[in-house]
């Protein structure tokens, strides 16, 4: 059977990567007792799935995991027992049961809302908030990217999805798929280069909403009409454990 | 959620933030209105070895079962963040509060290598406590040291307020109600330093004073105060089954280096060799009685959720119900997925057994310590490892499908010669022959067997009966390991001998500061001074500012470490009891001289007097334990 887990990282352990993440957890459940299945073999290990990894100084309310179960003791006290046998700055806020069939969390994420802040003292030297419009009206967002090999030009307009401007933050849905993932900061670099101005030092305070994954056509009425319809690229997105159950 | 010493920018931009945030799994919180002692628990060296330590894990859990008492951990920061807090300022802080070390009462450091000195004097520096003692005010928490170098301390002994001698397990509560007595007393910092003094296993260096003859030894070491002990007897705890030990160990984050439960089975060794500190220092042997080993394997692999046990001590095959132990992990851990490690095992085919159901023997090296090339050298150094014992090991092991082989060796111990060194490559050389021999062409897994050859050089250290040994000068050391070098390359099988070899100038001042005195505190505080930190670690290493500060002090690295010794000669480290008596070290010293070798406490009492403990292997039964020391 298995598992989605909903978690939210929020505080000081903003700062422990991805890695780290996966060790807290492959710990975490041998404490809370959870009846995790192992892969068979001379080096067994636990099989669990990350959805998106999650930067170093970023925070999130909508973080996934899955893993397999031989056995389940329902959904509350399974969060019930991840959280006291876990740490603060991790909070499970979640535990579903997936249908059968059901592809892992990494190969589900479509795409992530990000909520961007400048900090105090880091604003952009122009009226940004003006300024978004024009820049997300545009057909195409040219970014250079830097890889370890090579650089290259690539388009990200059409991975923006949507985009709002609520106070003082920014908005973002924008594609966190393995090919065409878009980090929310370099969307904000780009929209400050074209109205020549440039990042200052660690300026930007983000907080991952949520992750989303396509909706699947069988998906039940109720969850479809939480959907997000991408008019663009005709795409219906719904939050990852969106396809789980509460058991 | 503490707020964080470190802003959100600087932890940005320097190298594993999660080094610095504290709030571990297990790791402890008190509330501060309810402890009236608050105490930082050092390890100085970066966050991934500090964490492996497993006396830091012992002592903060007991710190922190005592009533008022909170026991925090601070560990020396990564030269990045060393450069930004002299930078901006920032005291340097404890994980668990975040509050600045300066604020403590006592700042305790564990003194595991010698390499280590100069990231004391940098915990010192950041937490803004003056390095010298004497300069120390009321507003200053207590230096205390402790750890296998505290048996030595007088190189570092202007930078401690006190040093603990011996295991901690037995006299830091009496300590702690000491120092509230003085408090509450209004006593100050100066009457609680003197009343400590006279507590079992304290040293205060200000309270002792030392005269140097016209040569450079010492003339007298002596108190300078009335009451003031003479001698300083180092403590042992004599119920290692009854006694603290964390049933919660701490889960880091991020990787450390062990990251793993550890298990201690035993403290100490029957084997005495003659070179090794830690097989005088712990004596006598006590074993952890197996049912309470059983019960904390379980809690701490439940309570930490880690997925790896190991067992640790000097020398694990000699724990008598080994077999019942490892039965039991295999048993309870295999079906809860628990790996179990088991470092320093003789090879044999009870430990080659138990490694081929624990271990991927296709990934994993056996290690033989030989320590020598020559049976002859062996006897000199008292290792009882044949070169018979070795080859029928590998063996077993190439049998079993091992097919790499890990061998040390120490080069530069006292009477080696030119042939001993080749004895060394020409057992490396045997073992690949074994392996060619044992397994069938059609069986060898790409037809390979790899053996990792790695020489140390050899330190005298004290406490050892090669305290009084002349230690190689740094082209010597070179010169041996060219020879041992080119002798590998004129071995049959070389080409499946890998030859490693450690670094001279490291080795030089280790021997400098293991037996180094008093007057070599000033060249720390000069390299300090110079930049140097994190000495252990290869790549910041910088020897010509070692070399410069002990020529600026007029002090000759030749005394220390080349010096023939004569053996009435007064030793810095002479006022310290370590339970082992100077009569027998002597003797052992003049037995390696004659190639002689001396039985294991098992087989024979050597009459080493740490019998006056009335503790562990003194009291237990003698018996032919021929089985020699492997690790």
């Amino acid at each position: 059977m298995k598992i989605r887990i909903k978690f939210r990282k929020y505080g000081n352990l903003k700062f422990i990567g991805h890695l780290d993440v996966q060790r807290f957890f492959q710990k975490c459940v041998r404490r809370a007792g959870i009846d995790v299945a192992y892969t068979t073999g001379f080096s067994p290990h636990q099989i669990m799935s990350f959805a998106a990894p999650l930067g170093i100084g970023l925070e999130s309310g909508g973080e996934y995991m899955d893993m397999e179960v031989n056995s389940f003791s329902g959904s509350e006290d399974t969060v019930k027992r991840l959280n006291e046998a876990g740490a603060e700055g991790i909070e499970i806020l979640s535990a579903k049961v997936l249908p059968e069939g059901a592809g892992n969390a990494m190969a589900s994420v479509a795409a992530a809302g990000y909520t961007i802040r400048f900090r105090e003292g880091r604003e952009p030297d122009f009226d940004w908030k003006e300024k978004l419009a024009d820049f997300f009206a545009k057909e195409s967002i040219m970014i250079t990217k830097e890889t370890k090999k090579s650089t290259m030009e690539m388009d990200i307009r059409p991975g923006i999805y949507e985009w709002s401007l609520k106070d003082e933050a920014l908005y973002l849905l924008v594609d966190a798929s393995s090919s065409g993932n878009i980090k929310p900061g370099m969307v904000v670099e780009a929209f400050l280069s074209e109205n020549g101005d440039a990042l200052k030092e660690n300026a930007l305070l983000i907080y991952r909403e949520e992750t989303y994954m396509e909706a699947p056509t069988d998906l039940n009425n109720e969850a479809l009409e939480t959907a997000i319809t991408v008019q663009t690229c005709n795409k219906k997105l719904v939050p990852l454990d969106a396809i789980g159950e509460v058991i | 959620m503490n707020k964080l010493a470190l802003s959100d920018d600087i932890l940005m931009k320097i190298e594993k933030p999660a080094r610095y945030i504290g709030g571990e799994v297990n790791s402890v919180v008190k509330d501060k209105s309810e402890v009236d002692m608050r105490i930082a628990m050092c390890f100085p060296d970066v966050y991934e070895i500090g964490m492996s330590h497993l006396g830091i894990q012992i002592l903060y859990d007991m710190f922190n079962k005592f009533k008022g008492v909170w026991c925090e951990r601070v560990y020396s920061p990564w030269v990045d963040l060393d450069a930004v807090m002299r930078k901006e300022n920032i005291p340097l802080f404890a994980l668990e509060s975040q509050d600045p070390i300066k604020e403590f009462d006592w700042l305790c450091i564990t003194i595991q290598y010698e390499m280590c000195y100069t990231n004391i004097l940098q915990v010192l520096d950041l937490s803004g406590i003056p390095l010298l003692s004497k300069q120390r005010g009321e507003d200053c928490p207590i230096v205390i040291g402790g750890g296998p170098c505290a048996y030595n301390p007088e190189p570092i002994a202007d930078f401690f307020d006190i040093f603990y001698i011996g295991e901690g397990e037995t006299q830091y509560e009496a300590l702690v109600a000491l120092y509230r007595e003085c408090c509450d007393s209004g006593l100050g910092r100066k009457e609680f330093l003197r009343r400590a003094a006279k507590l079992p296993g304290m040293y205060v260096p200000a309270f002792y004073e030392v005269t140097y003859k016209e040569d450079g030894t010492i003339e007298a070491f002596t108190p300078t105060e009335e009451g003031i002990p003479k001698t300083v007897l180092k403590e042992i705890e004599k119920e290692v089954s009854n006694t603290y030990y964390p049933e919660k160990p701490l889960v880091p984050f991020m990787r450390v280096t062990q990251d793993r439960v550890v298990l201690e089975i035993m403290r100490g060794c029957i084997r005495g060799c003659r070179f090794c500190q830690a097989g005088q220092i712990y004596r006598p042997v006590r074993e952890r009685d197996i049912e309470m080993l059983k019960e904390y394997a379980v809690k701490m692999l439940k309570n930490s959720g880690q997925e790896e046990i190991s067992l640790s001590s000097l020398s694990s095959s000699d724990y008598k119900k080994l077999p019942e132990l490892i039965d039991f992990l295999i048993e309870d851990c295999s079906k809860n997925h628990v790996n179990i490690s088991l470092p320093s095992l003789r090879i044999d085919a009870f430990s080659l057994d138990v490694m081929s159901k624990v271990q991927d023997v296709k990934k994993t090296s056996l290690t033989f310590a030989p320590e020598a090339g020559s049976q002859r050298l062996r006897n000199v150094i008292n290792k009882g490892l044949t070169e018979e014992d070795i080859i029928n090991g590998a063996t077993l092991a190439f049998e079993g499908g091992w097919t790499r082989v890990k061998l040390y060796f120490m080069l530069g111990l006292p009477t080696e010669t030119e042939e001993d060194i080749r004895g060394l490559a020409e057992l490396s050389n045997k073992i690949a022959a074994t392996f060619f021999d044992t397994v069938p062409k059609d069986k060898r897994v790409n037809g390979k067997v790899q053996i990792v050859t790695s020489t140390s050089f050899f330190i005298p250290k004290p406490f050892t009966p090669f305290q009084w040994a002349k230690q190689c000068t740094k082209e010597e050391f070179l010169d041996k390991a060219y020879i041992t070098k080119k002798a590998i390359s004129e071995q049959l099988n070389q080409r499946s001998i890998k030859y490693n070899w450690h670094e001279a100038d490291t080795s030089v001042l280790e021997g400098v500061l293991a037996r180094g005195d008093r007057r070599v505190g000033e060249a720390l505080l000069k390299v300090y001074e110079k930049g140097a930190i994190y000495d252990a670690w290869s790549e910041y290493f910088d020897n010509a500012k070692w070399l410069e500060a002990f020529d600026e002090c007029g002090l000759d690295i030749g005394f220390y470490t080349t010096r023939e010794r004569s053996l009435d000669e007064i030793f810095p480290w002479d006022f310290i009891d370590c339970g082992v008596t100077k009569e027998f070290l002597k003797r052992e010293w003049l037995k390696a001289q004659k190639e002689e070798i001396s039985y294991n406490c098992r087989k024979q009492c050597q009459g080493c007097g740490a019998n006056r403990f009335e503790s562990g292997v003194c009291f237990d039964e003698h018996y032919d334990d021929n089985t020699p020391c492997w690790s």
